[in-house]
Protein backbone atom coordinates (compact mmCIF):
# COMPACT_ATOMS: atom_id res chain seq x y z
CA UNK A 1 0.00 0.00 0.00
CA UNK A 2 1.25 3.35 -1.09
CA UNK A 3 1.36 6.70 1.57
CA UNK A 4 1.24 10.20 0.55
CA UNK A 5 2.57 13.03 2.27
CA UNK A 6 1.36 16.39 2.19
CA UNK A 7 2.00 19.62 4.61
CA UNK A 8 3.47 17.22 6.71
CA UNK A 9 0.54 14.52 7.31
CA UNK A 10 1.03 11.06 5.68
CA UNK A 11 -2.12 9.27 4.49
CA UNK A 12 -2.29 5.76 3.85
CA UNK A 13 -3.85 5.46 0.55
CA UNK A 14 -4.70 2.55 -2.14
CA UNK A 15 -3.59 2.38 -5.77
CA UNK A 16 -6.39 4.49 -6.74
CA UNK A 17 -5.53 7.22 -4.12
CA UNK A 18 -8.44 6.39 -1.77
CA UNK A 19 -8.30 6.73 1.94
CA UNK A 20 -7.80 3.30 3.13
CA UNK A 21 -8.38 3.99 6.54
CA UNK A 22 -11.49 6.88 5.78
CA UNK A 23 -12.73 8.98 8.03
CA UNK A 24 -10.58 8.11 10.79
CA UNK A 25 -7.41 9.52 8.27
CA UNK A 26 -9.47 12.46 6.81
CA UNK A 27 -8.70 16.00 7.32
CA UNK A 28 -9.19 19.39 5.63
CA UNK A 29 -5.58 18.75 4.66
CA UNK A 30 -6.72 15.90 2.81
CA UNK A 31 -9.15 18.12 0.75
CA UNK A 32 -6.06 20.32 -0.43
CA UNK A 33 -3.81 17.02 -1.64
CA UNK A 34 -6.89 15.71 -3.71
CA UNK A 35 -8.02 18.91 -5.03
CA UNK A 36 -4.37 19.03 -6.65
CA UNK A 37 -4.72 15.19 -7.95
CA UNK A 38 -8.65 16.03 -8.96
CA UNK A 39 -7.67 18.59 -11.51
CA UNK A 40 -9.67 21.52 -8.97
CA UNK A 41 -8.47 25.04 -9.17
CA UNK A 42 -9.89 26.30 -6.23
CA UNK A 43 -12.25 24.66 -3.41
CA UNK A 44 -15.68 26.30 -2.92
CA UNK A 45 -18.65 26.59 -0.97
CA UNK A 46 -20.38 24.54 -3.61
CA UNK A 47 -17.65 21.80 -2.87
CA UNK A 48 -18.06 21.50 0.04
CA UNK A 49 -21.54 21.57 0.24
CA UNK A 50 -21.14 17.86 -1.64
CA UNK A 51 -18.67 16.90 0.64
CA UNK A 52 -20.61 17.44 3.42
CA UNK A 53 -23.54 15.64 2.09
CA UNK A 54 -21.33 12.89 1.18
CA UNK A 55 -19.77 12.24 4.74
CA UNK A 56 -23.37 13.20 6.22
CA UNK A 57 -25.20 10.67 4.10
CA UNK A 58 -22.08 7.91 4.50
CA UNK A 59 -22.17 8.56 8.09
CA UNK A 60 -25.98 7.69 8.60
CA UNK A 61 -26.22 4.92 5.86
CA UNK A 62 -22.70 3.23 5.69
CA UNK A 63 -22.65 3.69 1.68
CA UNK A 64 -22.36 5.96 -0.51
CA UNK A 65 -25.56 7.71 -2.31
CA UNK A 66 -26.96 6.96 -5.63
CA UNK A 67 -26.29 9.90 -8.15
CA UNK A 68 -29.39 10.99 -7.87
CA UNK A 69 -30.01 11.35 -4.26
CA UNK A 70 -26.62 13.29 -4.51
CA UNK A 71 -28.17 16.04 -6.93
CA UNK A 72 -31.12 16.00 -4.49
CA UNK A 73 -29.72 16.76 -1.25
CA UNK A 74 -27.21 19.44 -2.26
CA UNK A 75 -29.63 20.65 -5.35
CA UNK A 76 -26.86 20.08 -7.79
CA UNK A 77 -27.59 18.95 -11.26
CA UNK A 78 -25.10 15.78 -11.99
CA UNK A 79 -23.51 18.79 -15.09
CA UNK A 80 -22.96 20.94 -12.24
CA UNK A 81 -20.99 18.25 -9.47
CA UNK A 82 -18.85 17.72 -13.04
CA UNK A 83 -18.08 21.05 -13.21
CA UNK A 84 -16.96 21.23 -9.80
CA UNK A 85 -15.53 17.63 -9.55
CA UNK A 86 -14.36 16.56 -13.56
CA UNK A 87 -13.75 13.14 -12.26
CA UNK A 88 -17.38 12.84 -11.46
CA UNK A 89 -19.22 12.03 -8.03
CA UNK A 90 -17.17 8.57 -7.56
CA UNK A 91 -13.59 9.24 -8.77
CA UNK A 92 -13.42 12.82 -8.04
CA UNK A 93 -16.32 13.84 -5.13
CA UNK A 94 -16.24 10.28 -3.34
CA UNK A 95 -12.37 10.37 -2.95
CA UNK A 96 -12.20 13.79 -1.58
CA UNK A 97 -15.09 13.33 1.05
CA UNK A 98 -12.49 10.18 2.66
CA UNK A 99 -15.43 7.35 1.23
CA UNK A 100 -14.48 3.98 0.69
CA UNK A 101 -13.60 3.53 -3.34
CA UNK A 102 -16.84 2.63 -5.50
CA UNK A 103 -16.68 -1.15 -6.29
CA UNK A 104 -19.32 -3.41 -8.57
CA UNK A 105 -19.03 -3.44 -12.07
CA UNK A 106 -17.80 -0.18 -13.19
CA UNK B 1 10.88 -7.62 -18.86
CA UNK B 2 12.27 -11.18 -19.17
CA UNK B 3 10.33 -14.28 -20.74
CA UNK B 4 8.67 -16.54 -18.31
CA UNK B 5 8.68 -20.14 -18.62
CA UNK B 6 4.88 -21.10 -19.56
CA UNK B 7 4.41 -24.46 -20.15
CA UNK B 8 0.84 -24.70 -19.16
CA UNK B 9 0.03 -21.83 -21.84
CA UNK B 10 1.84 -23.48 -24.75
CA UNK B 11 -0.63 -26.25 -24.23
CA UNK B 12 -2.73 -24.23 -26.11
CA UNK B 13 -0.95 -23.17 -29.01
CA UNK B 14 -1.25 -26.48 -30.65
CA UNK B 15 -4.60 -27.31 -32.39
CA UNK B 16 -5.49 -25.64 -35.43
CA UNK B 17 -8.06 -22.56 -33.61
CA UNK B 18 -5.91 -19.55 -33.73
CA UNK B 19 -4.36 -19.02 -30.61
CA UNK B 20 -4.12 -16.34 -28.56
CA UNK B 21 -0.64 -17.14 -26.63
CA UNK B 22 1.33 -17.45 -29.95
CA UNK B 23 -0.61 -13.80 -30.53
CA UNK B 24 0.77 -12.67 -26.84
CA UNK B 25 4.27 -14.27 -27.70
CA UNK B 26 4.71 -12.47 -31.10
CA UNK B 27 3.37 -9.05 -29.56
CA UNK B 28 5.87 -9.59 -27.15
CA UNK B 29 8.70 -9.36 -29.30
CA UNK B 30 7.72 -5.25 -29.58
CA UNK B 31 5.84 -5.02 -26.16
CA UNK B 32 7.89 -6.75 -23.73
CA UNK B 33 5.06 -6.15 -20.83
CA UNK B 34 3.29 -8.83 -22.79
CA UNK B 35 5.81 -11.55 -21.47
CA UNK B 36 4.29 -10.62 -17.79
CA UNK B 37 0.54 -10.76 -19.03
CA UNK B 38 1.72 -14.54 -19.90
CA UNK B 39 3.73 -14.97 -16.88
CA UNK B 40 0.74 -13.82 -14.31
CA UNK B 41 -1.61 -15.94 -16.47
CA UNK B 42 0.54 -18.75 -16.40
CA UNK B 43 0.64 -18.31 -12.41
CA UNK B 44 -3.38 -18.12 -12.78
CA UNK B 45 -3.55 -21.51 -15.01
CA UNK B 46 -1.41 -23.07 -11.99
CA UNK B 47 -2.88 -21.28 -8.56
CA UNK B 48 -6.00 -21.75 -10.21
CA UNK B 49 -7.23 -18.17 -8.75
CA UNK B 50 -6.88 -14.72 -10.77
CA UNK B 51 -3.79 -12.36 -9.48
CA UNK B 52 -5.91 -9.33 -10.29
CA UNK B 53 -6.92 -7.56 -7.21
CA UNK B 54 -9.72 -6.19 -6.73
CA UNK B 55 -11.83 -3.37 -8.44
CA UNK B 56 -10.02 -0.52 -9.47
CA UNK B 57 -11.27 3.51 -10.19
CA UNK B 58 -9.16 5.24 -13.11
CA UNK B 59 -10.88 7.27 -15.48
CA UNK B 60 -10.12 10.56 -17.38
CA UNK B 61 -11.52 14.06 -16.22
CA UNK B 62 -14.84 14.86 -17.60
CA UNK B 63 -16.14 11.20 -17.31
CA UNK B 64 -17.51 9.20 -15.10
CA UNK B 65 -16.82 6.04 -17.15
CA UNK B 66 -15.33 4.64 -20.21
CA UNK B 67 -11.64 2.75 -18.37
CA UNK B 68 -12.07 -0.52 -16.38
CA UNK B 69 -8.61 -0.06 -13.87
CA UNK B 70 -6.98 -2.58 -13.01
CA UNK B 71 -3.83 -3.74 -10.53
CA UNK B 72 -1.95 -7.01 -10.24
CA UNK B 73 -1.98 -8.46 -6.74
CA UNK B 74 1.95 -10.33 -8.07
CA UNK B 75 3.04 -7.24 -9.55
CA UNK B 76 6.74 -7.25 -7.85
CA UNK B 77 6.87 -10.55 -9.69
CA UNK B 78 5.26 -9.00 -12.78
CA UNK B 79 6.23 -5.02 -12.78
CA UNK B 80 5.20 -5.01 -16.40
CA UNK B 81 1.18 -5.54 -15.51
CA UNK B 82 1.54 -3.64 -12.44
CA UNK B 83 -1.01 -1.32 -13.64
CA UNK B 84 -3.16 -2.98 -16.41
CA UNK B 85 -6.54 -0.67 -17.47
CA UNK B 86 -8.70 -1.56 -19.85
CA UNK B 87 -9.93 1.25 -21.85
CA UNK B 88 -13.51 0.59 -23.82
CA UNK B 89 -13.51 2.90 -27.08
CA UNK B 90 -16.69 3.20 -28.76
CA UNK B 91 -17.27 1.34 -31.75
CA UNK B 92 -18.70 2.09 -35.39
CA UNK B 93 -22.14 0.84 -35.92
CA UNK B 94 -21.80 -2.51 -37.49
CA UNK B 95 -18.35 -2.99 -36.58
CA UNK B 96 -17.09 -2.10 -40.24
CA UNK B 97 -14.16 -0.25 -40.12
CA UNK B 98 -10.92 1.04 -42.72
CA UNK B 99 -7.48 -0.37 -42.31
CA UNK B 100 -6.49 3.21 -42.42
CA UNK B 101 -8.93 4.06 -39.15
CA UNK B 102 -7.71 0.83 -37.95
CA UNK B 103 -3.78 1.43 -37.89
CA UNK B 104 -4.45 5.00 -36.76
CA UNK B 105 -5.94 3.03 -33.39
CA UNK B 106 -2.91 0.23 -33.02
CA UNK B 107 -0.78 3.14 -33.94
CA UNK B 108 -2.15 4.92 -30.67
CA UNK B 109 -2.86 2.37 -28.73
CA UNK B 110 1.47 0.77 -29.04
CA UNK B 111 2.49 3.86 -27.98
CA UNK B 112 0.15 4.55 -24.72
CA UNK B 113 -0.37 0.83 -23.99
CA UNK B 114 0.18 -3.13 -24.21
CA UNK B 115 -1.05 -3.43 -28.03
CA UNK B 116 -3.08 -6.08 -27.00
CA UNK B 117 -6.67 -5.94 -27.52
CA UNK B 118 -10.24 -7.41 -27.41
CA UNK B 119 -11.75 -6.78 -30.62
CA UNK B 120 -14.58 -6.41 -29.15
CA UNK B 121 -15.51 -6.57 -25.80
CA UNK B 122 -19.52 -8.06 -25.47
CA UNK B 123 -21.41 -4.71 -25.40
CA UNK B 124 -19.51 -3.63 -28.64
CA UNK B 125 -16.99 -1.38 -27.60
CA UNK B 126 -13.29 -1.90 -29.06
CA UNK B 127 -11.36 -2.59 -25.85
CA UNK B 128 -7.59 -1.67 -25.44
CA UNK B 129 -6.28 -4.28 -22.91
CA UNK B 130 -3.66 -2.94 -20.44
CA UNK B 131 -2.20 0.18 -19.64
CA UNK B 132 -0.36 2.66 -17.09
CA UNK B 133 -2.64 5.45 -15.44
CA UNK B 134 -0.20 8.34 -16.17
CA UNK B 135 -1.05 7.34 -20.39
CA UNK B 136 -4.80 7.86 -20.07
CA UNK B 137 -5.20 11.22 -20.59
CA UNK B 138 -2.89 11.54 -23.09
CA UNK B 139 -4.33 8.53 -24.76
CA UNK B 140 -7.85 10.10 -24.19
CA UNK B 141 -6.29 13.20 -25.96
CA UNK B 142 -5.04 11.49 -29.00
CA UNK B 143 -7.92 9.60 -28.94
CA UNK B 144 -10.69 12.51 -29.48
CA UNK B 145 -7.95 15.65 -31.10
CA UNK B 146 -6.47 12.55 -33.64
CA UNK B 147 -9.09 10.29 -34.42
CA UNK B 148 -12.31 12.31 -33.89
CA UNK B 149 -13.60 9.16 -31.63
CA UNK B 150 -14.58 8.73 -27.65
CA UNK B 151 -14.36 6.48 -25.36
CA UNK B 152 -17.30 3.99 -24.32
CA UNK B 153 -19.61 3.26 -21.59
CA UNK B 154 -18.97 1.78 -17.96
CA UNK B 155 -20.72 2.43 -14.71
CA UNK B 156 -24.35 3.07 -14.00
CA UNK B 157 -25.12 4.72 -17.07
CA UNK B 158 -26.49 4.02 -20.61
CA UNK B 159 -23.21 1.70 -21.94
CA UNK B 160 -22.25 1.60 -25.41
CA UNK B 161 -25.37 0.75 -27.80
CA UNK B 162 -24.89 -1.79 -30.85
CA UNK B 163 -26.74 -3.45 -33.61
CA UNK B 164 -26.64 -6.22 -35.89
CA UNK B 165 -25.20 -5.09 -39.27
CA UNK B 166 -28.73 -4.16 -40.75
CA UNK B 167 -29.79 -2.90 -43.63
CA UNK B 168 -26.02 -2.42 -44.83
CA UNK B 169 -25.58 -6.10 -45.88
CA UNK B 170 -28.81 -8.25 -44.67
CA UNK B 171 -31.93 -8.39 -46.97
CA UNK B 172 -34.22 -8.89 -43.60
CA UNK B 173 -33.32 -6.15 -42.15
CA UNK B 174 -36.44 -4.46 -41.61
CA UNK B 175 -35.27 -0.81 -39.90
CA UNK B 176 -31.90 0.95 -40.13
CA UNK B 177 -30.44 -0.38 -37.02
CA UNK B 178 -26.92 0.94 -37.45
CA UNK B 179 -28.85 4.69 -38.37
CA UNK B 180 -31.18 4.20 -34.71
CA UNK B 181 -27.90 2.76 -33.24
CA UNK B 182 -25.51 5.98 -33.96
CA UNK B 183 -28.42 8.57 -33.75
CA UNK B 184 -28.87 7.48 -30.41
CA UNK B 185 -25.61 6.78 -29.05
CA UNK B 186 -25.07 10.64 -30.44
CA UNK B 187 -27.94 11.93 -28.29
CA UNK B 188 -27.27 9.93 -25.03
CA UNK B 189 -23.54 11.26 -24.65
CA UNK B 190 -24.12 12.10 -21.30
CA UNK B 191 -25.62 9.47 -20.36
CA UNK B 192 -22.97 6.83 -21.86
CA UNK B 193 -19.95 9.37 -19.98
CA UNK B 194 -21.76 10.30 -17.11
CA UNK B 195 -23.30 7.85 -14.74
CA UNK B 196 -26.24 9.18 -13.46
CA UNK B 197 -28.56 5.70 -13.10
CA UNK B 198 -29.45 3.52 -10.92
CA UNK B 199 -27.57 0.77 -12.37
CA UNK B 200 -26.19 0.07 -16.01
CA UNK B 201 -28.46 0.19 -18.90
CA UNK B 202 -28.41 -0.80 -22.24
CA UNK B 203 -29.65 -0.55 -26.03
CA UNK B 204 -29.39 -3.35 -28.73
CA UNK B 205 -30.97 -2.72 -32.45
CA UNK B 206 -31.88 -6.05 -34.44
CA UNK B 207 -33.11 -5.77 -37.47
CA UNK B 208 -35.26 -8.87 -37.37
CA UNK B 209 -36.09 -11.48 -35.12
CA UNK B 210 -32.81 -13.92 -36.02
CA UNK B 211 -31.65 -10.71 -33.63
CA UNK B 212 -27.92 -11.21 -34.73
CA UNK B 213 -27.25 -8.95 -31.96
CA UNK B 214 -28.99 -10.71 -29.19
CA UNK B 215 -30.83 -7.88 -28.04
CA UNK B 216 -33.43 -9.77 -26.54
CA UNK B 217 -30.80 -11.47 -24.20
CA UNK B 218 -28.42 -8.64 -23.33
CA UNK B 219 -29.91 -5.37 -23.36
CA UNK B 220 -32.50 -3.82 -21.45
CA UNK B 221 -34.12 -2.31 -24.17
CA UNK B 222 -34.43 -4.38 -27.04
CA UNK B 223 -35.64 -3.08 -30.47
CA UNK B 224 -36.37 -5.84 -33.05
CA UNK B 225 -37.31 -5.34 -36.33
CA UNK B 226 -40.56 -6.77 -37.74
CA UNK B 227 -43.36 -5.76 -40.20
CA UNK B 228 -47.23 -5.44 -40.34
CA UNK B 229 -48.61 -6.64 -43.62
CA UNK B 230 -47.87 -9.86 -45.82
CA UNK B 231 -44.69 -11.96 -46.40
CA UNK B 232 -43.37 -10.86 -50.02
CA UNK B 233 -43.69 -14.43 -52.12
CA UNK B 234 -41.97 -14.64 -54.55
CA UNK B 235 -43.91 -17.84 -56.27
CA UNK B 236 -41.26 -18.77 -59.15
CA UNK B 237 -38.65 -18.91 -56.71
CA UNK B 238 -40.82 -21.30 -54.87
CA UNK B 239 -41.05 -23.59 -57.73
CA UNK B 240 -37.21 -22.92 -57.76
CA UNK B 241 -36.86 -24.33 -54.48
CA UNK B 242 -38.80 -27.20 -54.81
CA UNK B 243 -37.22 -28.25 -57.80
CA UNK B 244 -33.65 -27.68 -56.01
CA UNK B 245 -32.67 -25.64 -58.87
CA UNK B 246 -29.41 -24.13 -58.44
CA UNK B 247 -28.21 -20.95 -57.06
CA UNK B 248 -31.67 -21.76 -54.50
CA UNK B 249 -30.16 -24.03 -51.80
CA UNK B 250 -31.90 -24.30 -48.82
CA UNK B 251 -31.21 -21.73 -45.76
CA UNK B 252 -28.46 -19.97 -48.33
CA UNK B 253 -26.92 -23.57 -48.13
CA UNK B 254 -25.98 -23.14 -44.64
CA UNK B 255 -26.17 -27.34 -44.33
CA UNK B 256 -24.65 -28.24 -47.70
CA UNK B 257 -22.20 -30.42 -45.37
CA UNK B 258 -24.24 -32.87 -44.54
CA UNK B 259 -26.85 -34.92 -46.73
CA UNK B 260 -30.59 -33.94 -45.97
CA UNK B 261 -31.70 -35.63 -48.87
CA UNK B 262 -34.17 -33.56 -51.45
CA UNK B 263 -35.95 -30.25 -50.02
CA UNK B 264 -39.59 -30.95 -48.18
CA UNK B 265 -41.17 -28.25 -47.86
CA UNK B 266 -43.51 -30.23 -45.89
CA UNK B 267 -41.75 -31.53 -43.64
CA UNK B 268 -38.79 -28.57 -43.44
CA UNK B 269 -40.70 -25.65 -43.57
CA UNK B 270 -44.93 -26.46 -43.27
CA UNK B 271 -44.20 -28.55 -40.33
CA UNK B 272 -42.40 -26.56 -38.56
CA UNK B 273 -43.96 -23.14 -39.17
CA UNK B 274 -44.43 -22.61 -35.24
CA UNK B 275 -48.69 -21.43 -36.08
CA UNK B 276 -49.25 -23.86 -39.10
CA UNK B 277 -50.39 -20.98 -41.36
CA UNK B 278 -48.85 -22.08 -44.48
CA UNK B 279 -50.02 -24.62 -47.09
CA UNK B 280 -49.81 -25.12 -51.10
CA UNK B 281 -52.52 -24.81 -52.90
CA UNK B 282 -51.45 -26.62 -56.05
CA UNK B 283 -48.30 -25.17 -57.13
CA UNK B 284 -48.87 -21.36 -55.24
CA UNK B 285 -47.49 -21.27 -51.48
CA UNK B 286 -49.99 -19.59 -49.24
CA UNK B 287 -49.32 -17.97 -46.00
CA UNK B 288 -52.07 -17.13 -43.46
CA UNK B 289 -50.55 -13.74 -42.64
CA UNK B 290 -53.03 -12.85 -40.00
CA UNK B 291 -52.09 -16.29 -37.87
CA UNK B 292 -48.14 -15.74 -38.96
CA UNK B 293 -45.83 -14.78 -35.68
CA UNK B 294 -43.26 -13.36 -37.98
CA UNK B 295 -40.65 -15.91 -36.45
CA UNK B 296 -38.51 -16.00 -39.56
CA UNK B 297 -38.39 -19.85 -40.30
CA UNK B 298 -39.93 -19.93 -43.46
CA UNK B 299 -37.63 -16.64 -44.34
CA UNK B 300 -34.80 -18.08 -43.18
CA UNK B 301 -35.41 -21.42 -45.35
CA UNK B 302 -36.23 -19.83 -48.50
CA UNK B 303 -34.39 -16.45 -48.65
CA UNK B 304 -34.78 -15.85 -52.29
CA UNK B 305 -38.65 -16.82 -52.35
CA UNK B 306 -39.61 -14.94 -49.46
CA UNK B 307 -38.99 -11.62 -47.91
CA UNK B 308 -40.53 -9.40 -45.00
CA UNK B 309 -43.68 -7.81 -45.58
CA UNK B 310 -43.00 -3.66 -46.43
CA UNK B 311 -44.91 -2.25 -44.02
CA UNK B 312 -41.78 -2.19 -41.58
CA UNK B 313 -40.89 -1.01 -37.86
CA UNK B 314 -39.97 -2.87 -34.91
CA UNK B 315 -41.04 -4.39 -31.44
CA UNK B 316 -39.78 -3.12 -28.41
CA UNK B 317 -38.82 -5.51 -25.49
CA UNK B 318 -37.04 -4.70 -22.34
CA UNK B 319 -36.24 -6.08 -19.01
CA UNK B 320 -33.16 -8.32 -20.21
CA UNK B 321 -30.41 -9.55 -17.62
CA UNK B 322 -27.90 -11.63 -16.25
CA UNK B 323 -28.57 -13.80 -13.17
CA UNK B 324 -27.55 -11.23 -10.22
CA UNK B 325 -29.52 -10.62 -8.22
CA UNK B 326 -32.88 -12.42 -8.66
CA UNK B 327 -32.35 -14.53 -11.70
CA UNK B 328 -31.41 -14.27 -15.52
CA UNK B 329 -33.97 -12.54 -17.34
CA UNK B 330 -34.93 -12.41 -21.81
CA UNK B 331 -36.48 -8.84 -22.34
CA UNK B 332 -40.27 -8.99 -22.29
CA UNK B 333 -42.60 -6.87 -24.84
CA UNK B 334 -43.82 -3.87 -24.21
CA UNK B 335 -44.70 -2.44 -27.55
CA UNK B 336 -45.69 -4.67 -29.96
CA UNK B 337 -45.09 -2.28 -33.06
CA UNK B 338 -43.79 0.78 -33.33
CA UNK B 339 -42.47 3.01 -36.41
CA UNK B 340 -38.84 3.26 -37.08
CA UNK B 341 -38.66 6.65 -38.29
CA UNK B 342 -35.23 8.69 -39.22
CA UNK B 343 -36.76 11.85 -40.64
CA UNK B 344 -38.50 12.63 -37.33
CA UNK B 345 -34.78 11.60 -35.86
CA UNK B 346 -36.63 8.47 -34.12
CA UNK B 347 -38.94 10.63 -31.95
CA UNK B 348 -41.15 7.58 -31.29
CA UNK B 349 -38.57 5.25 -29.63
CA UNK B 350 -36.82 8.61 -27.85
CA UNK B 351 -40.65 8.98 -26.05
CA UNK B 352 -40.28 5.14 -24.79
CA UNK B 353 -36.54 5.97 -23.48
CA UNK B 354 -37.39 8.91 -21.63
CA UNK B 355 -40.69 7.35 -20.20
CA UNK B 356 -38.88 4.28 -18.95
CA UNK B 357 -36.02 6.10 -17.88
CA UNK B 358 -37.82 8.73 -15.97
CA UNK B 359 -40.03 6.27 -14.36
CA UNK B 360 -36.58 4.12 -13.62
CA UNK B 361 -34.11 6.39 -12.03
CA UNK B 362 -37.12 7.93 -9.62
CA UNK B 363 -38.34 4.49 -8.24
CA UNK B 364 -35.00 2.11 -9.22
CA UNK B 365 -32.84 0.85 -6.31
CA UNK B 366 -29.34 0.96 -6.06
CA UNK B 367 -28.03 -1.75 -8.21
CA UNK B 368 -31.72 -2.72 -9.49
CA UNK B 369 -31.75 -3.39 -13.16
CA UNK B 370 -34.45 -2.19 -14.89
CA UNK B 371 -35.95 -5.53 -15.44
CA UNK B 372 -35.61 -6.38 -11.57
CA UNK B 373 -37.56 -3.22 -11.29
CA UNK B 374 -40.36 -4.33 -13.25
CA UNK B 375 -40.44 -7.63 -11.74
CA UNK B 376 -41.02 -5.92 -8.59
CA UNK B 377 -43.31 -3.23 -9.27
CA UNK B 378 -45.30 -5.81 -11.51
CA UNK B 379 -46.47 -5.89 -15.58
CA UNK B 380 -49.41 -3.54 -15.08
CA UNK B 381 -47.96 -1.12 -12.68
CA UNK B 382 -45.38 -1.03 -15.14
CA UNK B 383 -47.58 -0.78 -17.77
CA UNK B 384 -49.58 2.13 -16.15
CA UNK B 385 -46.36 4.46 -15.50
CA UNK B 386 -45.24 3.81 -19.58
CA UNK B 387 -48.85 4.26 -20.40
CA UNK B 388 -49.29 1.44 -22.44
CA UNK B 389 -52.67 -0.30 -22.39
CA UNK B 390 -52.15 -4.10 -21.47
CA UNK B 391 -52.53 -6.02 -24.34
CA UNK B 392 -52.98 -10.09 -24.63
CA UNK B 393 -49.66 -9.92 -26.84
CA UNK B 394 -47.79 -8.69 -23.18
CA UNK B 395 -48.18 -12.49 -21.66
CA UNK B 396 -47.67 -15.91 -22.96
CA UNK B 397 -50.39 -17.14 -20.82
CA UNK B 398 -52.51 -15.59 -18.36
CA UNK B 399 -51.68 -15.99 -14.61
CA UNK B 400 -52.74 -18.84 -13.08
CA UNK B 401 -53.08 -17.78 -9.53
CA UNK B 402 -55.86 -15.97 -7.67
CA UNK B 403 -53.84 -12.86 -6.49
CA UNK B 404 -55.26 -10.30 -8.50
CA UNK B 405 -55.27 -6.66 -7.40
CA UNK B 406 -58.11 -4.46 -7.60
CA UNK B 407 -57.78 -0.46 -8.17
CA UNK B 408 -60.32 0.86 -5.17
CA UNK B 409 -61.89 2.74 -7.44
CA UNK B 410 -62.74 -0.40 -9.80
CA UNK B 411 -64.70 -1.77 -7.01
CA UNK B 412 -68.37 -0.71 -6.19
CA UNK B 413 -68.25 0.60 -2.55
CA UNK B 414 -64.36 0.97 -2.28
CA UNK B 415 -62.91 -0.36 0.53
CA UNK B 416 -64.44 1.11 3.69
CA UNK B 417 -66.65 -1.00 5.07
CA UNK B 418 -68.14 -1.18 8.48
CA UNK B 419 -68.24 -4.25 10.62
CA UNK B 420 -71.07 -3.66 12.67
CA UNK B 421 -72.97 -3.06 8.81
CA UNK B 422 -71.43 -6.38 8.38
CA UNK B 423 -72.95 -7.97 11.53
CA UNK B 424 -76.32 -6.97 10.78
CA UNK B 425 -76.77 -10.02 8.65
CA UNK B 426 -73.87 -12.16 10.12
CA UNK B 427 -74.26 -12.64 13.68
CA UNK B 428 -71.00 -13.57 15.14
Amino acid sequence: MAQIEHNGTTYEVDEDGFLLKGADDWDENWIDYVKGVEGIPEITDEHQKVIDALQEYYKKNGIAPMVRILSKTTGFPLKRIYELFPSGPGKGACKMAGLPKPTGCV
Amino acid sequence: MAKHETPLLDELEKGPWPSFVTDLKRQAETKPECWDILGQLELSYKDRITHWKHGGIVGVFGYGGGIVGRYSDVPAQFPGVEHFHTVRVAQPSGLYYTTENLRALMDLWEKYGSGVTNLHGSTGDMIFLGTRTENLEPLFWDLTHDLGQDLGGSGSNLRTPACCLGESRCEWSCYDTQEICNHLTQHYQDEIHRPAFPYKFKFKFSGCANDCVAAVARSDFSVVGTWKDQIQIDQAAVKAYLNGDEGYPVNGGAHKGGDWGPFDIQKEVFDLCPTQCMWMEGDELKIDDAECTRCMHCINVMPRALRPGKEKGASILMGAKAPILDGAQFSTLVIPFIEINKENDFEEVIDVIEKVWDWWMEVGKNRERVGETMQRVGLPTFLSVMEIEPLPQHVREPRSNPYVFWKEEEVPGGWDRDVKEFRKRHAA
